[in-house]
């Protein structure tokens, strides 16, 4: 099966309905993106498919081939990427760090869909990832600050 | 007092030396320093604080410590960091008194050896409390060794030099050489005498409570780099997942695994070791699938047929549980503090009040579920775990390989939470028998979600009594206050039917109100799943029943709250922690920690102050307010809240304050109070854990709720007490933030709604009623 991760091409065998989750983490080692529910209730495993915010523990691979797929390890190249890890660091959301990768994931979705993002928006993309650690005022801060680079940039 | 060490436990000789300690908690006795086996006497002059741990503390700076040639200075770090910012204060400590430049500084975690870094249990709110002289002492020690290295090279005295700033300085002439120059002579140095370091005065401090400081982990967290226990991988590795025994005790009768092991992927199929008479950190009993990928190993694990053998605790439910708890509470127990008469204060109330609280089990449910991987190369294992307990999970590893400790190394990865849950590394042990089961080969078990809120260590249940005595002023003359819940102490020991010292002491005998007639009783109850502790512990249960129990008061008094509170505190002192029969006291001295009252009044008041108590609110719309102390640390919280019609409850602000003493990482405090109000309100509105015929029914975050980012708080604000006088012992951080929020929060709604909620959580229960 042919993949295209983060703009390279990678070739698995891999059961059809196998989630790209595990392609990525167990197959290809490419452990940024992370497990938390299984069934599509937390968002920890979110990457981007084309584009859209999608969980991928829930996504047979067969399903991302012929697409473009974007996890954590590769958001950092689009600009709106790279402004939320900007904003992510410099308002030190982490806590543990675990959803992160997810929660920056969905961000990415969200400010490529809506450049300068209201409170609901956020609350309307970001509500399906989970952060036990409590990080979310943070999160609403780094994604209007991110909002706010990048509108700076253009 | 003393201890009656029973056969079983001396003859223990597997028992690591935490849980030998547990269990003379267990059994009623104080805290007492266990040396291996070989306990010290009550009557002995205890320890207290690290020296109380086992391996006390470690303060070498050789050992925690290199300047390389290149001026670059790595830190080891021996604590876990699980999101409580300890990989970046505890360095920072240290890189202050090195008097070293931050944006040097290189972050090193320490594999598990506690004889070689001192103890490593992360948990209890202590890495800071204890470490912080020790580290200071480290970075102090090697800054002098520099300056020592400087003066030799310079042949002057060793007064005239002085490091600034990532370099050593000769005053006279303006010399200097960097710390990379001087590292190479600096090493050959002896290390001065404790007696001859001089430590900086806190106005010299560069880095310590200033923040400023970037987390260490930042920039991996954000980029996907960043290994947690989960993340580990080799090219040859296998992955496994665990059906286990959905009942507490219970094991295996038979099992079918052909079709599982005929599935796509599954390399292996077998069944784990049987359990044993306590729970202690063993694997539970089940079947494991191993496989090329975990996705795989879950897809096969669907097609085991298991006959399970339930074992004793097969009719655990929860509902009947509760109703035996609840009887229990409404009979004498055993009396565990007494001042005055409490029954004849009763009879000459002018009034008495009665409440009954109610919390549920409560499951971690870290977003990084438990999970390890472990291999084998010639006899000597490897665990990469996210564990809190590094030194207890490579012991156990080792006992249940029957391998000696040393043949066992421990890498301890960032945990994806821990809450209390990674401190018990069932998970890697796991890991470890199963590479062994695949001859070595590395082996990746992942806990799913499922697995997770099916066999947690799970906080405690309970049901929680109190009767007041007031009179005609509403003044509380007699306090009565029965706490049932089954205690974490069962996992370490059998016929553990009270709470130990250790759960007494959070919140309950040491509440420090004014009231001259008392009695607080803890009367039995048994436990029939894995109990453990889960952040701030019995606390949460004992901060609910009193400080909702405390505005209950104040509202049949028609007194405001805040008011009324600071009255049932009266007035500022400090109460010897024995005198409220509390011998635990978080492990510490009583001497150097009391139980302060001027300090809790004071976050109240600042908490008041600063979220603009009394203010007036539309209708379904009000403030609440807790206070309490834990972990040697004072909080309080004002909760607001706005109501719908549905009994939606959306809380749109938040203020605590917060005294925990000196702060090193302020930063870092406050994201722990922000996330404690963001887990209390969590549990408060959502979390529960129920069973019926011994199973736990909640399954995934549909049916085990947490709190989302549009049920957050948008406006959380913290208010930090200041203290700038370091020899004011610190309190603890982690976990104290979070006993006060479920009874704000609850105190609210009653402000808002008239409703008064006594059972957790909340779910719909503030509807409108029609």
């Amino acid at each position: 099966m042919e993949l295209r991760i983060n703009e390279q091409n990678f070739t698995v065998i891999a059961e059809p309905d196998l989630p790209l989750l595990w392609v990525l983490r167990d197959l290809l080692g490419m452990t940024g993106t992370k497990f938390g529910c299984g069934i599509a209730l937390c968002g920890a495993c979110t990457v981007l498919v084309d584009g859209q915010a999608q969980r991928s523990c829930v996504l047979p691979v067969a399903q991302a081939t012929g697409k473009k797929i974007t996890t954590i390890e590769g958001i950092g190249t689009s600009p709106a990427g790279a402004a939320l890890q900007g904003a992510w660091q410099k308002i030190n959301v982490p806590q543990c760090g675990y959803c992160q990768a997810g929660q920056i994931m969905s961000a990415a979705a969200l400010l490529q869909a809506k450049p300068d993002p209201s409170d609901a928006d956020i609350d309307a993309a970001m509500s399906g990832n989970i952060c036990r650690c409590g990080t979310y005022p943070r999160i609403r801060a780094a994604i209007k600050q991110a909002a706010n680079d990048s509108g700076q940039t253009k | 007092m003393s201890a009656v060490v029973t056969d079983e436990f001396t003859s223990s000789k597997g028992l690591s030396r935490r849980e030998f300690l547990l269990q003379l908690q267990a059994m009623g006795g104080l805290l007492l320093v266990a040396d291996g086996l070989q306990t010290v006497k009550a009557a002995d002059a205890p320890k207290y604080g690290a020296d109380g741990m086992p391996h006390g503390t470690v303060d070498n700076p050789l050992v925690f410590l290199t300047v390389g040639d290149d001026g670059w200075v790595t830190i080891v770090v021996h604590r876990s960091e699980m999101g409580q910012g300890v990989r970046t204060g505890m360095p920072l400590i240290v890189a202050d008194e090195l008097e070293a430049d931050w944006s040097k500084v290189r972050v090193q975690q320490a594999p598990a050896d506690e004889e070689k870094y001192g103890n490593q249990d992360t948990d209890g709110s202590r890495s800071t409390r204890h470490f912080l002289d020790p580290m200071r002492r480290c970075g102090a020690a090697a800054r002098m060794m520099l300056e020592q290295a400087a003066a030799l090279s310079w042949n002057v005295p060793v007064t005239e030099v002085r490091a600034v700033d990532h370099e050593v300085v000769h005053q006279k002439t303006g010399r200097k050489l960097s710390y990379g120059t001087l590292a190479k002579r600096a090493a050959k140095l002896p290390v001065p005498a404790t007696s001859a370091l001089r430590l900086k005065t806190s106005e010299e401090f560069r880095y310590v409570g200033k923040g400023g400081v970037p987390l260490v982990d930042g920039h991996d967290i954000v980029t996907g780099q960043a290994q947690y226990g989960i993340d580990p991988w080799f090219k040859d590795m296998s992955f496994a997942v665990i059906a286990r025994s959905p009942v507490l005790g219970g094991s295996v009768k038979q099992f079918d695994g052909n079709a599982a092991a005929a599935a796509p992927g599954v390399q292996k199929v077998l069944q784990m070791p049987a359990p044993v008479p306590k729970a202690t950190f063993h694997p539970l009993a089940g079947v494991a699938v191993i496989a090329n990928s975990t996705g795989a190993a879950i897809a096969a694990r669907k097609l085991l047929k298991i006959e399970w053998d339930d074992g004793a605790n097969g009719s655990y439910d929860s509902d009947n549980y509760r109703a035996s708890m609840q009887e229990s509470a409404h009979k004498p127990g055993k009396v565990v503090r007494e001042a005055g008469n409490v029954d004849s204060a009763f009879k000459s109330s002018a009034k008495t009040i009665e409440a009954e609280y109610y919390i549920p089990h409560i499951a971690h449910a870290t977003m990084e579920p438990p999970c390890g991987v472990a291999r084998i190369i010639a006899g000597k294992v490897e665990v990469w775990a996210p564990t809190q307990a590094p030194q207890v999970t490579r012991e156990d590893v080792a006992k249940h390989l029957g391998i000696l400790t040393e043949n066992v190394t421990v890498h301890v990865t960032l945990l994806g939470g821990g809450f209390g849950r990674k401190s018990k590394p069932d998970f890697a042990i796991e890991a470890a028998l199963l590479s062994q089961a695949m001859d070595g080969r590395p082996v990746k078990v992942t806990w799913t979600r499922e697995d997770d809120l099916h066999h947690d260590f799970l906080h405690t249940v309970s049901v929680e009594y109190m009767k007041a005595g007031v009179d005609a002023a509403g003044k509380v003359s007699a306090w009565l206050h029965r706490s049932v819940a089954p205690s974490l102490a069962t996992i370490f020991a059998p016929n553990v039917n009270h709470e130990v010292g250790a759960e007494l002491g959070m919140g309950f005998i040491n509440m420090p109100y004014d009231i001259p007639n008392l009695r607080l009783e803890n009367p039995e109850a048994s436990a029939h799943c894995r109990i453990g502790w889960f952040r701030s512990v019995s606390n949460i249960p004992h901060a609910f029943a009193v400080q909702s129990f405390a505005a209950e008061l104040a509202a049949s008094a028609n007194k405001d709250h805040r008011d009324y509170l600071l009255e049932l505190i009266g007035p500022a002192r400090k109460i010897d922690p024995n005198s409220q029969q509390d011998h635990w006291n978080y492990g510490e001295s009583p001497q150097r920690y009391p139980v302060d009252t001027g300090r809790l009044r004071r976050v109240i008041e600042t908490v008041t102050r600063e979220a603009g108590w009394g203010r007036q609110f539309a209708p379904r719309h009000g403030q609440g307010l807790a206070a309490h102390y834990s972990f040697l640390s004072y909080a309080a919280a004002v909760v607001e809240v706005d109501i719908d019609e549905q009994g939606r409850i959306v809380a749109p602000r938040v203020d605590v304050a917060f005294d925990c003493g000196p702060q090193v990482n302020p930063e870092r405090i406050r994201s722990q109070l922000e996330g404690a109000v963001i887990m209390g309100l969590s549990l408060a509105m959502f979390g529960e854990i129920t069973f019926k015929k011994g199973r736990s029914q909640q399954n995934n975050f549909h049916q085990y709720r947490v709190t989302r980012m549009n049920e957050a708080p948008a406006d959380i604000r913290v208010h930090l007490i200041p203290e700038t006088d370091w020899t004011v012992p610190l309190g603890g951080v982690g976990e104290p933030g979070v006993p006060p929020i479920a009874p704000a929060l609850c105190n609210a709604v009653f402000a808002a709604t008239g409703k008064r909620i006594r059972s957790l959580p909340i779910r719909d229960q503030a509807k409108r009623a029609t």
